[in-house]
């Protein structure tokens, strides 16, 4: 299962709820304002760190990032391109926590 | 069409009713479904079992409501529709609360939406063919 999350954590439960649905070897996929969940040291990354410890696989999209001039990424999250993120599509069932 | 060969197609509301369109047009979008014979199920999450509470009076809102179309899913041969506990304890409502989405054809029993676990969820989720948000 691919689950995205497109909002930041601070604003809704999106990625909180996400992470309750998430099953080990699943993907959750950060893009748009969903990337602030993948940034250290906030109050919200235990979420992440908690999914990753659960064998849960995050990716981030870059450009997402670097267009909010985010450098400080969570350790064991990947960050990815369209192309990569194609291939997730490709790869998975979906899930968008809109 | 055998079960198994159906298309296996869950619908997810996170959305609390009337604030927004998106209940509402997912409604419409279950009913479109339910006609091409597919396995559909239906999962209310967070805000989303608002959606569920019996009594909703949209009258002075000025629009129609849908909650007699929710009422009868179960014509429409929508069976599996289920509601998050989690979600549910967290804004203090019990099954009780909840609106009937049809009759049992033998019984005549009231049937009201089977409240799961996130895990179970989680487990449905993975069997499907198409996941659509509302």
């Amino acid at each position: 299962m691919l689950h995205t999350v497109n909002k930041s954590p601070f604003q809704n439960s999106s990625l909180e709820s996400c992470m309750r649905f998430t099953q080990p070897g699943d993907v959750i996929l950060l893009m748009e304002d969903g990337v602030y969940g993948a940034v250290s040291g906030t109050a919200k990354a235990p979420l992440v760190e908690a999914a990753l410890a659960r064998k849960v696989r995050v990716c981030v999209l870059g450009a997402d990032l670097k267009a909010r001039a985010l450098n400080d990424t969570i350790k064991g999250t990947e960050i990815t391109d369209y192309a990569g993120f194609v291939d997730l599509v490709a790869e998975n069932k979906i899930h968008s926590w809109l | 069409m055998s079960e198994e060969n159906k298309k296996k197609i869950m619908f997810t509301v996170r959305k609390p009713p009337h604030g927004t369109i998106y209940v509402y047009e997912g409604l419409e979008v279950k009913l479109i479904m339910a006609a091409y014979d597919a396995d559909i199920s239906v999962v209310f999450i967070d805000d989303g079992v608002y959606a569920l509470k019996a009594g909703q009076d949209t009258r002075e809102l000025g629009i129609k409501g849908f909650e007699a179309t929710y009422g009868v899913l179960v014509d429409y041969e929508i069976q599996k529709v289920f509601v998050d506990r989690k979600s549910m304890e967290e804004r203090g409502l019990t099954e009780d609360d909840l609106l009937v989405i049809g009759e049992d054809e033998d019984t005549e029993e009231p049937i009201r939406p089977k409240m799961v676990d996130s895990s179970e969820i989680a487990a449905m989720m993975a069997q499907q063919h198409n996941i659509l948000s509302f």
